[in-house]
């Protein structure tokens, strides 16, 4: 029973961290997939979606301001697409990614400048935040909540890349670009809808990981977002099941790291799987298709 | 023949325009104010140049997208703390506080700073080896990753012995230590960090117009044909490798000289993208590029720009200008030249005096347009 | 021609900057503070803090008599952003401006880096609260106004074990941060000295997630959880402690004194103690007349976090302003040589108490440090009874 008290506080967390890694790497993996981009943009739209809810909420009640905030990171997460990614569509890749940069620069310096480089405190959601025991374990509600949620959004999204059209056109896009603008698939609007999915799920993943972790910084975004991106690959970019696979067992593998007194390599060793998989399986642990890493 | 003179002509009128800029360097510094902030945006520009172009060797000219350039930096700035230091300080109090030092050598600035680039180069060779297989982002995101890890293993409590753990460096042998070699006349420090970083960087220059060179564009133009025409794709891509990374050792160890103290915490990813950065604002594939842009990067981030931070100059009213805006203007500056002007200032050309000449024959081009516009319209006529 | 046009425009830009950068040069009767603080990073929070300090004492006397001539005092501020490669560049500035004294930093790493370069320009800097023993050591032109780490670890140290009666500590410290790495460091050198345990544990930069930091400390069996950390990650811990319902009282140094914590912990089941400079309500005419400024304008009030709270940082950046004038007066010049004479033997009654310096690094001659408690039922600090060693 005492082991189970004190080694479960680890295990929950990890889970938690797991699951919104894992609503950050859909966002990473599913553009990965369409443009093959590393957008680095993402884990800083993740941020602004904190710094939305922190702004927002401190004039409009709680009920307005969720609704608004996923909106408003929908919103961004399209501009971005349209203004600093669409112009280069035809521009070498190491561009794109280079304006990615930029834009995450961007968006850090904005925070930075419209927070005055304070930390600002994530307000409180009504039960969400509310402490729970379980098994002698304590912890916030939110941390039982993640894994559920990001389970049915993960099904949901599922369905909808299967049986939706637009769905079958995302899948055509990112099997052959070209191809699919053949076949008469309006590639931008899919490209755009990758964003704003992308963004949403970014929103709904910043509302549980500052719930949990609750200040919001300009720079809170990057590290965790780096890390999705590389638990993406981990798993297997690509396809959304495994990029969630990947970035579950990377906040598991931190978590524990962490409780073992390891702190100093907690970040360094998820680039060190990174690169373990890479060079020995690099279709990613779960992935079984050849791709053109090597 | 003519274009044999040309040459000559061209080379010469170099070597007096670098002469010119260092005599005019030493003259500056014997008769300015050596605290003036304008030697300390240039020493940091020069330094950051040797850098930018360091990657640029790398990303524009044998077109491996390498983000690893904060950790050799790292292991440069460590190296030549470590083994410059004095050993009284080393064995004092008053640096390593926690540990008991277990480097008891002590060197001068020259090895210190040729180890640091060699250790560099050392630890990049056996990167190289796994990670030059992967290709593009793959390649990005992995050298990223190692330049992590090797923070995190700067910052290791068990290396402490050796790298001070996670604490500051500091009382080793800065840029107020340079002598003139057989006196003790300090070297004045701005020409010091002018005179290292152009000898690496005539080095480089040198290296991309020689045959390497060549295999290195070919390699970045086309893989596949590169290895048809016999280029041994590998050894190129490592020895590319290798090199950048040992002048990015030896620029590391100057930016420890200029800033006093090294701290592993500050070689972030961050600080790797600000080098993209420049060399992107270049022209990736231009040196003369990476060089403009890292003196503009700098003073406009460190100094010109400084004035938006200060909420005295606000007009009307207005509360815009507040700490944090120099970034955001800066930043959006970035993204415009990353959107709009993609190729850089310089595109991949280099400074060329011919240009220059064809530029006073016929300024912004306007004579040309006339001529094509009064062409046009005969065209247009008959 | 985009091409040239867009470098006309860069040269047309760079040349109006250069103009705007040459101007504000200080003319005859005015005399320039620089002020080395963080507005941004890590360290942002307290930077500004410590800043209005200084604003609000330059607000109160604008004009100081040196050698018989009134001179205008302008403060020059610069944002150091908490970074050390930023630093050098930042304090290049200040030298730049061509200031008598500078002032600053909090956080002892920025005011390490950024020491050499008032050296070499010959400018004498004096700290306002890092505490970290390497700012002033070989460094003649560093002083500084506040206790030291080894102190306060002691302090804190004797606390723990005496006061609270813990024999077994958790400590917890940012890599790579010289302020808490050195008071964690003391911390446990006094309490071990004292017959405790203690379990050192290290965060890394931009970690946000502390759960397994304090569920180690829990499985420890740790009688303190002992933290001096940045007000960012202070607040994650304090609610993560409250999060798993530790009963482990939550110690830490100066920088956790502040309303960012009291914010945190208000209303939470959490016992959170500090040691710090200055106790709100010792002067309270200081208190009454500093809180009037904040609450007067609202940037000073986002800049102090949102509240009238009068942090000790601030108490101590409002000492130091006036610490300053008195050693300009003292030298009677604005020269930075002749002021830098004069710090050795200037001593002031400041609103912290009385201000001298030793003669061996120019560090402060204190030997009291206060102790605070969070009411977190009111959101206020309780001071308790004040620590005297040695």
């Amino acid at each position: 029973m005492s082991f189970l008290q004190n080694s479960l506080p680890y295990i929950l967390a990890g889970i938690s961290v797991g699951g919104q890694y894992a609503l950050i790497a859909i966002g990473y993996t599913m553009v990965y997939g369409i443009l093959r981009l590393i957008n680095f943009a993402h884990g800083d739209v993740f941020m602004a979606a904190g710094m939305f809810m922190v702004f927002l909420s401190a004039s409009l009640p709680l009920g307005v301001a969720v609704p608004l905030v996923l909106l408003l990171t929908v919103l961004l997460g399209f501009l971005i697409e349209r203004a600093a990614y669409k112009p280069l569509r035809s521009a070498p890749r190491m561009s794109v990614m280079i304006s990615a940069i930029g834009v995450s620069y961007l968006l850090q310096n904005c925070a930075l400048y419209f927070t005055g480089g304070l930390a600002k405190v994530y307000p409180q959601l009504p039960w969400l935040s509310d402490t729970v025991t379980i098994f002698g374990a304590v912890t916030k509600r939110v941390t039982l909540i993640t894994p559920i949620l990001t389970l049915l959004l993960v099904i949901g999204l599922s369905l909808f890349i299967r049986y939706t059209k637009v769905g079958m056109a995302m899948r055509a896009v990112s099997k052959d670009f070209e191809t699919a603008r053949l076949m008469g698939i309006k590639v931008n609007s899919v490209i755009s809808m990758t964003f704003i999915i992308g963004s949403l799920l970014a929103a709904v993943g910043s509302l549980l990981y500052f719930t949990n972790y609750a200040s919001v910084t300009p720079t809170s975004g990057g590290m965790p977002g780096l890390k999705c991106f590389v638990a993406a690959v981990i798993g297997g970019t690509g396809t959304i099941p495994r990029a969630v696979l990947g970035a579950i067992l990377n906040g598991i593998c931190e978590t524990i790291l962490k409780g073992l007194g390891w702190t100093t390599f907690s970040d360094a060793f998820t680039f060190a799987l990174l690169i373990v998989i890479l060079l020995v399986k690099p279709t990613g642990l779960f992935g079984e298709k050849a791709t053109d890493k090597v | 023949m003519e274009l044999r003179k040309d040459k000559k002509k061209d080379a010469l009128c170099t070597a007096v325009a670098l002469a010119g800029m260092f005599v005019v360097l030493l003259v500056m510094e014997l008769t300015m104010k050596s605290t003036s902030i304008l030697f300390t945006v240039l020493k940091k520009g020069v330094i950051y140049a040797l850098v930018a172009v360091s990657m640029n060797l790398l990303n524009g000219f044998t077109g491996l997208f390498s983000l690893g350039q904060a950790g050799f930096m790292l292991i440069g700035a460590y190296t030549y703390s470590i083994l410059s230091m004095p050993v009284s300080v080393k064995m004092g109090e008053s640096v390593y506080k926690y540990y008991d030092c277990a480097i008891g050598i002590e060197l001068g600035i020259f090895p210190s700073l040729i180890l640091a680039g060699i250790i560099a180069a050392v630890f990049a060779a056996l990167i190289g080896l796994p990670v030059l297989r992967l290709k593009s982002d793959y390649l990005a995101i992995a050298t990223l990753g190692f330049a992590e890890i090797l923070r995190a293993f700067f910052q290791w409590d068990a290396m402490g012995p050796v790298t001070n753990g996670a604490n500051v460096l500091r009382q080793y042998k800065d840029l107020t230590k340079v002598k003139i070699p057989f006196t003790s006349i300090p070297f004045p420090p701005t020409l010091f960090c002018f005179l290292v970083s152009g000898i690496c960087i005539a080095i480089i220059v040198l290296l991309i117009n020689s045959s390497y060179g060549r295999a290195f564009k070919a390699i970045r133009d086309d893989e596949i044909a590169a290895e048809a025409m016999g280029i041994n794709l590998f050894k190129h891509k490592e020895m590319s490798f290798v090199i950048s990374s040992f002048f990015a050792g030896i620029s590391g160890a100057m930016l420890a000289m200029f800033q006093y103290t090294v701290q592993a915490a500050q070689f972030k990813t961050a600080m790797t993208y600000e080098i993209l950065l420049i060399v992107v604002i270049g022209g990736i594939g231009s040196i003369t590029g990476s060089c403009i842009a890292s003196f503009l990067f700098i003073a406009c981030n460190e100094w010109w720009l400084r004035f938006l931070d200060e909420s005295s100059n606000n007009i009307l009213g207005l509360n815009i200008l507040r700490s944090g805006f120099r970034k955001v203007v800066f930043s959006i500056i970035i993204m415009i030249i990353v959107l709009f002007f993609s190729k850089g200032i310089m595109g991949e050309r280099e400074f060329s005096w011919e240009r220059i000449r064809a530029f006073f024959r016929d300024p912004f081009g306007a004579k040309s347009r006339r001529a094509k516009k009064a062409a046009a319209s005969e065209g247009g006529e008959s | 021609m985009k091409k040239v046009l867009a470098l006309v425009l860069a040269f047309v830009m760079v040349f109006a900057l250069a103009a705007c950068g040459g101007s504000g040069k200080s003319s005859a009767n005015t005399v320039t503070i620089g002020v080395f603080e963080p507005a941004s990073g890590d360290n942002g929070a307290g930077g500004k803090q410590e800043t209005l300090g200084v604003q609000y004492a330059n607000s109160v006397q604008p004009t100081v008599e040196i050698g018989g001539k009134t001179y205008n005092v302008v403060v020059k501020y610069v944002d150091n952003e908490s970074s050390n490669d930023k630093a050098p560049s930042a304090a290049a500035e200040l030298v730049n401006a061509g200031c008598s004294i500078v002032l600053g930093s909090y956080g002892s790493g920025v005011s390490i880096a950024g020491g050499p370069t008032f050296e070499a320009a010959g400018i004498p800097a004096v700290g306002i609260t890092c505490t970290n023993p390497q700012v002033t050591e070989g460094n003649t032109y560093y002083f500084r106004i506040c206790f030291l780490d080894p102190f306060q670890g002691t302090v804190l140290a004797n606390y723990a074990f005496n006061e609270l009666g813990v024999t077994k500590a958790y400590c917890l410290n940012k890599l790579g941060d010289d302020y808490s790495g050195g008071l964690v460091k003391y911390f446990i050198d006094a309490f071990e000295g004292l017959g405790g345990e203690c379990v050192h544990e290290e965060f890394p930069d931009g970690n946000s997630d502390f759960t397994s930091y304090v569920a180690n400390a829990k499985a420890a069996d740790c009688g303190v959880f002992f933290s001096p950390v940045s007000t960012e990650a202070a607040q994650l811990i304090i609610d993560q402690v409250v999060a798993q319902g530790a009963s482990f009282p939550l110690l830490a140094g100066d920088t956790w004194d502040s309303n960012v914590i009291l914010q945190a912990a208000k209303g939470k089941d959490v016992q959170v103690t500090v040691t710090t400079f200055y106790p709100e309500g010792a002067d309270a005419s200081f208190d009454s007349s500093i809180k009037a400024w904040i609450n007067g304008d609202s940037t000073n009030l986002a800049n102090n976090g949102g509240d009238d709270t009068v942090a000790a940082v601030t108490a101590m950046g409002y000492d130091a302003y006036f610490f300053a004038l008195a050693a300009m007066q003292k030298a009677g010049s604005t020269e930075p040589a002749k002021v830098m004479e004069a710090l050795w033997s200037t001593e002031i009654n400041g609103v912290t108490g009385p201000i001298a310096l030793d003669q061996t690094n120019g560090d402060a001659i204190r030997n009291t440090a206060f102790v605070k408690q969070a009411d977190t039922a009111t959101g206020t600090w309780i001071a308790l009874d004040p620590v005297t060693v040695g």
